[in-house]
């Protein structure tokens, strides 16, 4: 028998998480759904980004939620430097299929290598002061330890479309995402768009890691189920759709809550990678589908 | 002679020479060496049948190997199948697996049939782990028997067994890249659009591609459960597999299946001498460090320096 | 005598943009058709859902009488009906005589690959790269690719040829060179739809002028008639 209030505070939960996966793959959604670069490294960087946190937090006694915002602008130029060797070396040689592929790959286990042997394969996770307590609204709970990132997220993406929409950069950002040559014609260097936009998904990269290792212990694995989760999310939402990515995480939150709750949490990543699969065999084209296709 | 005459000539004195080497040296640790080495071989030039001939990156090479090697077992235990059917078996399970896998998602860009192969192996893997009939999460036992027909000892039979499967792989490979399916396959990979404007059956030469390249990963899985005596799902669905399979088919180059073979050979090598002295993890990370480094620098891979080089070589 | 191609009322939509609204056209067997106007009037859509580049939305595209819905467009280059891409796409790693090989060993004819290469080179001469025909697509100028583009298309011998603006940016002699191509490949007995900018071209070779303004087929009819007409003669004063 299913207990109802089991149910709602499964769902609930599943929100909460779904805005954790939502700032975990609006970084993708930005480099993959905007700008066609397929950085299937990008949960890995989140990973990184965790576990640096875990880091600074030790040695500060910082939040981890602030430490993530400190940790963004270095990850942003990160990011663009990452750009300007892909562009180079694959896209500007037409090699983005396999080799740069292959590049973005091949980062993804040098990372997730280098965190253990750095490391180790332990469990990090960072203590709040927070941590233990609930916020209760009646008969459903909302941890703090996930209320406080989801909120964190939520500020994040809002920031991100603000931006997008208003200011210069960010709407040649969206423009060079509907048409590269555009831009051209107004004597914008594309290349110099797409930098920006790549560091910012990084940067992105940052701040998912600080939510995440609020939410949950991470290890260097950790990036893997994420991958699935992540690539789940912005085909569900269909690429180049940015709210449509934060509905379809908060979509898949629930889902994937709602079925550990049921039938047990190892099977977890079978429903992101098999939602995946699905999605691409009969609507690849996802929900909100976009200019790629 | 024909081209095709020397090749397959000269994959049967190699062969022969391998064997008789091996048998020389005595060592049974040698067998199990070459047999990996040889795996590697089969897996890197199958994975280069989609990969370099087609354009197609499958990052699922893991899924089906251990299709492969999970048919050897669940026919063992199901009907006591001899390994030899079972390798058969094991190609026709993995072959349908890739023509699955390509059916469903290759009408759509490359990168969404790259992004599907990966999803493949964690499904299969979740599907493996929660079947008590094929062991679980805790594995299978298997046991071999002391000898086989006329080889001295049962490595060498295992051994003999990969080089057989090895090399008709090669000579599959070969077969396809002077046959019109490689003729397609590079039109396809160059220009799809333009391919099916020409009369190219893009559609059914990508599956054939698909299905062949799984067919084989399939058939260098089959053996791994008599190789390793114990086998469970997570040494199985190992990533190494495939990252391997990838890193050796780029670093080695991808215009014809000498390239996987250059490839396999060198990292194979160097891997199996890393193990004693370095962790796995670090050889992981050299693996996949020296991969970017090709990727990026050398992306023709190792052959394409040599043809290079010769190049220079014809005008000065 | 029954048209060759006969299209009736296809229209194309994306998303909320009509591409093309309710066309009819008929080639009949051996014609020269040209096919004007502006830019974005729909007319390379028009040629990529003839081609079977993406399925069309309501009509009927008949050719030799039977119907091409839901045939890719490999099936549709195997039954006679073969194309030009705006933008030349020549398979880069093979050589020129191997790109034209390509039709020809996919093609309808089982071919023997002496009878292929004698058709490729055969080809190649038609076109005047005959002498290039061991080069790679990279030390082409561009108008050695636009004839390596139409030696592929014409191997096949096919029964219509859509050429899609193949004179663009060619200078006044290449423009006769390709001309002289097309009446050759017509003498032949192909059908051949021409699309153009290049008014000289289209006027010379056409012996009827459809012209397309904003998805629809405006006029057609003799080639002097037509551009007499004041609509098309406006469609055109702005551009």
């Amino acid at each position: 028998m299913l207990d109802s209030f089991l149910i709602a505070n499964a769902v609930t939960s599943g929100l909460l998480l779904g805005c954790l996966y939502a700032i975990a793959s609006m970084g993708l959604a930005v480099s993959f759904g905007m700008l066609d670069v397929v950085n299937i490294a990008h949960p890995a960087m989140m990973v990184l980004a965790s576990f640096l946190i875990a880091v600074i937090c030790a040695a500060s006694g910082l939040d981890p939620l602030l430490a993530a915002v400190l940790l963004a602008p270095p990850f942003g130029l990160l990011g663009a430097g990452l750009y300007r060797v892909y562009y180079i070396f694959f896209e500007r040689r037409g090699q983005e299929a396999m080799q740069g592929l292959a590049f973005f790959f091949g980062l993804m286990i040098v990372i997730e290598v280098a965190l253990i042997l750095v490391w180790g394969g332990d469990q990090r996770w960072v203590e709040t002061a927070y941590g233990g307590h609930s916020l209760n609204l009646g008969p459903i709970g909302l941890p703090l330890r996930m209320l406080f990132p989801a909120l964190m997220a939520l500020a994040a993406i809002a920031v991100l479309f603000v931006w997008l929409r208003r200011s210069f950069t960010g709407r040649a950002v969206a423009a060079v995402a509907q048409d590269r040559e555009a831009l051209r014609f107004m004597a914008i260097n594309p290349i110099r768009i797409k930098t920006i936009a790549f560091g910012l998904s990084i940067a992105l990269a940052a701040i998912a890691g600080g939510c995440l290792i609020v939410v949950q212990p991470v290890d260097a694995h950790s990036g893997h189920i994420y991958l699935g989760r992540v690539l789940a999310v912005v085909i569900l939402a269909g690429l180049g759709s940015l709210p449509g990515t934060l509905i379809a995480a908060l979509i898949f939150g629930v889902i994937e809550n709602l079925t550990a709750t049921i039938f047990g949490p190892a099977w977890s990543p079978a429903v992101a990678f098999g939602l995946l699969l699905v999605m691409l065999a009969f609507r690849p084209q996802g929900m909100f589908g976009g200019a790629h296709g | 002679m024909s081209r095709v005459m020397y090749l397959h000539i000269g994959l049967v004195v190699a062969a022969v020479a391998m064997i008789l080497g091996l048998r020389l040296l005595g060592n049974e640790y040698a067998w199990y060496m070459g047999y990996i080495i040889l795996q590697y071989v089969l897996l890197a030039v199958s994975w280069n049948i989609l990969a370099g001939y087609a354009g197609y990156v499958n990052f699922g090479t893991a899924a089906f190997f251990a299709a492969g090697a999970y048919t050897t077992i669940l026919l063992g235990k199901w009907l006591g199948l001899d390994l030899l059917l079972c390798v058969l078996a094991a190609g026709v399970v993995s072959g349908l697996l890739g023509l699955g896998m390509g059916w469903l998602t290759l009408r759509l860009r490359g990168v969404y049939f790259s992004i599907a192969t990966l999803s493949l192996a964690v499904v299969l893997q979740t599907l493996v782990v929660n079947w008590p009939y094929a062991g679980g999460s805790s594995g299978v036992y298997t046991l071999r028997p002391q000898d086989y027909l006329v080889f001295g000892n049962f490595s060498e039979f295992l051994f003999v067994l990969m080089l057989v499967l090895a090399f008709s792989g090669i000579a599959v490979a070969a077969w396809i890249e002077r046959s019109r399916l490689g003729l397609g396959l590079t039109t396809i990979r160059d220009d799809e659009r333009a391919a099916a404007a020409a009369g190219v059956p893009t559609l059914r030469l990508k599956l054939a591609a698909t299905t062949i390249s799984g067919a084989l990963m399939g058939m260098a899985g089959a053996p791994l459960p008599y190789y390793a005596s114990y086998l469970n799902p997570e040494a199985a669905f190992s990533l190494n597999y495939t990252i391997n399979a990838m890193a050796m088919t780029l670093i080695g180059g991808t215009q014809s299946w000498v390239g996987p073979v250059i490839g396999a050979v060198l990292l194979g090598t160097l891997q199996q001498g890393a193990t004693v002295t370095i962790s796995s993890a670090a050889n992981l990370l050299i693996v996949g460090g020296v991969m970017i480094l090709f990727v990026t620098l050398a992306p023709k891979g190792i052959l394409g320096l040599i043809r290079a080089r010769r190049r220079k070589g014809d005008r000065a | 005598m029954s048209a060759l191609l006969q299209i009736n009322g296809v229209g194309k939509r994306f998303g909320g943009f009509t591409a093309l609204a309710g066309v009819d056209l008929a080639v009949a067997p051996g014609e020269r058709l040209g096919l004007i106007g502006p830019n974005g009037s729909g007319k390379s859509t028009f040629v990529n859902c003839i081609a079977g580049d993406f399925p069309r939305h309501g009509g009927e595209v008949l050719f030799k009488g039977e119907p091409l819905a839901g045939l890719a467009p490999h099936e549709r280059a195997r039954r006679g009906l073969s194309r030009t891409f705006q933008l030349p796409r020549p398979f880069r790693s093979l050589s020129v005589l191997e790109n034209v090989t390509v039709p020809l060993r996919f093609g309808a004819e089982a071919l023997g690959p002496a009878e292929v290469h004698a058709r490729a080179l055969n080809c190649l001469e038609l076109v005047g790269l005959a002498d290039k025909a061991a080069l790679h697509p990279h030390s082409l100028t561009q108008v050695d690719l636009r004839k390596l583009e139409l030696a592929r298309a014409l191997a096949p011998e096919p029964t219509l040829l859509i050429a899609d603006e193949v004179m663009a940016g060619l200078s006044h002699s290449e423009v006769d060179q390709i001309l002289e191509l097309l009446f050759a490949l017509n003498g032949r007995g192909a059908a051949i739809i021409m699309i153009e900018h290049v008014m000289r071209a289209v006027t010379a070779f056409s012996q009827r002028l459809a012209v397309f303004v904003a998805g629809r087929k405006v006029a057609e009819g003799d080639p002097q008639t037509v551009l007499a007409t004041p609509e098309v003669e406006a469609a055109y004063l702005g551009t």
